[in-house]
């Protein structure tokens, strides 16, 4: 019963030359007997920012390793910029898992620099690759701290970082602001909102927060409870707006939010 | 310094009535107590003293086995652990031998070793070696299989191969298990190194022990093991020393290891 229901005030996008489209068709997984996605597709245009909303344990994690090309789908097909093949889509995805997994032995800045690295750069050519991120992105005067020491939000600001300097078309952002309380959350999403808006990136958004979905996301995916499949699809009034309070408390989305309210309750069976 | 005075009142108290009771007539006779088979505590100073020429070469033969031994058992036991975790058939084929290792009553098998191996450095570091070994192993096995398993995952999509997994991650994460097994296993790495000495030796503080019990000085003898004592513990220590300055992250869990 997917549906796509448009809320008003649509902005217009600008898409990138390169293709980093995400198609999902048909796809299921399990594991063992559980079946965990069941027919699900999912399409994310080049340079489209998609939220996937859904009750805990419905398996966006898992939809989310499975496109990154970390797992093989039970049946039904993910292309990646027009690729299927799990090594193909890992080259063209980075994975930002929930918890932050910062290297406690590095500096914030050498973690940030570790897909560099592991493309064989050398230290001090990574670290140069790095360090300009952090001045942007309000980080500057932390490169040499170790994660420890670190604040929750600047924590999930480096692993941000790091997947950003992973360089892939299609990034997979699997609650990447769950372990924040609300006032963290609400800055790391506008902060979000500007690195996308500085570097743009067809992106994949889990959450729970249908609010946070709608203000970061162009297009929300409703999910229904395990085995997961799509509910309905609700187009963001202002995505990415300016000021965030302002966008959130708009009519349009909180009509918004009520549709995708509406959806994930409508299902739970 | 604080927390060395617990551990030192009970060294210093236990030394008091040590001496007392081989000292005191009354308590001494009472329990029969005789200077050849229970030297009082200044005795083995006064020999500790005395003796410190010939203990101190001893000393520095022993320390040389002990320290390329132990090498030897760390570099062994970090290969092999980093190949038994790398394939899960080799792992399933050795460990079992690897356990098997452990359980070989080093004492019988060091004349052996001699024949094999000669009157020299060779057994003695075959003992120490092995004895070594299989905390070192075990525990880097331990550490290099009890990554969080997201890690892998994330360094796999931040475009890390097999070896940059190892090498960045997997490596870093059992490093604090392995500065643990190596404690354990400085710990009784001399007692390797006696054993060794044992089954034929010329030198060593093992052989000094071995000469000094026959012919009934017993005050060497204690003051020939508490050398052997220091020895251990330095090496412990460095080892101590080592992980708090390079691994620090590790994880927060019982010491599992005291000498």
């Amino acid at each position: 019963m997917a549906a796509t229901i448009e809320a008003p005030d649509v902005e217009p996008r600008t898409l990138r030359a390169e293709n980093a489209a995400v198609e999902v068709a048909g796809l299921a997984h399990r594991f063992g007997e559980l079946e965990v996605i069941e027919r699900l597709d999912l399409e994310a245009a080049d340079g489209e920012v998609v939220g996937i909303v859904g009750p805990s344990g419905c398996g966006k994690s898992t939809l989310l390793e499975l496109i990154a090309g970390l797992l093989e789908p039970s049946a039904g097909s993910i292309a990646v910029g027009g690729r299927a093949g799990a090594e193909e889509r890992l080259a063209r995805c980075v994975y930002m898992p929930q918890r932050d997994l910062l290297l406690p032995w590095l500096t914030a800045l050498d973690n940030a620099a570790v897909a560099p690295r592991n493309r064989g750069a050398s230290r001090a050519d990574a670290r140069a690759e790095a360090a300009p991120l952090f001045e942007r992105f309000g980080l500057a005067g932390f490169e040499a701290a170790r994660p420890e020491e670190l604040s929750g939000g600047m924590r999930q600001r480096v692993a941000f970082l790091r997947t950003l300097l992973a360089r892939k078309p299609v990034l997979l952002l699997d609650e990447p602001f769950a372990s924040l309380d609300a006032i963290s959350r609400a800055e790391m999403q506008e902060w979000l909102a500007a690195a996308l808006a500085e570097q743009p990136a067809t992106a994949l958004l889990v959450t729970h927060d249908v609010e946070e979905a709608l203000y970061l996301c162009d297009r929300v995916l409703v999910l229904g409870a395990r085995p997961a499949t799509s509910r309905a699809t609700i187009v963001s009034p202002s995505p990415r707006a300016t000021p965030r309070l302002e966008a959130v408390t708009s009519p349009g989305f909180t009509r918004a939010r009520e549709l995708a309210l509406e959806a994930l309750a409508g299902g739970s069976r | 310094m604080r927390r060395w005075l617990a551990p030192a009142a009970v060294i210093v108290a236990l030394l008091v009535i040590w001496e007392l009771a081989a000292r005191w007539d009354l308590i001494a006779d009472a329990l029969q107590i005789k200077p050849f088979l229970i030297p009082a505590p200044s005795d083995v100073a006064d020999s500790l003293w005395t003796d410190r020429s010939l203990l101190a070469e001893d000393a520095w033969v022993t320390a040389q086995e002990v320290l390329l031994g132990f090498a030897l058992a760390l570099a062994l036991g970090f290969c092999f652990a980093v190949v038994l975790h790398l394939s899960d058939t080799l792992r399933r084929a050795f460990y079992p031998l690897l356990v098997a290792s452990q359980t070989v009553p080093m004492i019988a098998i060091a004349p052996i070793l001699i024949v094999w191996l000669g009157f020299g450095l060779g057994p003695k570091l075959a003992i120490i070696a092995l004895v070594c070994f299989f905390p070192i192993t075990v525990n880097t096995l331990d550490g290099l299989r009890s990554v969080d398993p997201e890690l892998p995952r994330m360094m796999r999509t931040l475009d890390a191969g097999r070896g940059r997994i190892l090498s960045r991650v997997e490596i870093p994460s059992a490093l604090p298990y392995l500065l643990s097994g190596a404690k354990i296993a400085a710990a009784i790495s001399v007692i390797g190194a006696v054993f060794g000495e044992w089954a034929g030796a010329d030198q060593g503080l093992g052989h000094l022990i071995l000469i000094a019990q026959g012919q009934l000085q017993t005050a060497r003898v204690f003051a020939a093991v508490a050398v052997l004592s220091a020895l251990a513990l330095a090496l412990f220590g460095a080892l101590a020393l080592i992980e708090r300055r390079f691994a620090w992250w590790s994880p927060r869990r019982e010491r599992d290891a005291a000498p």
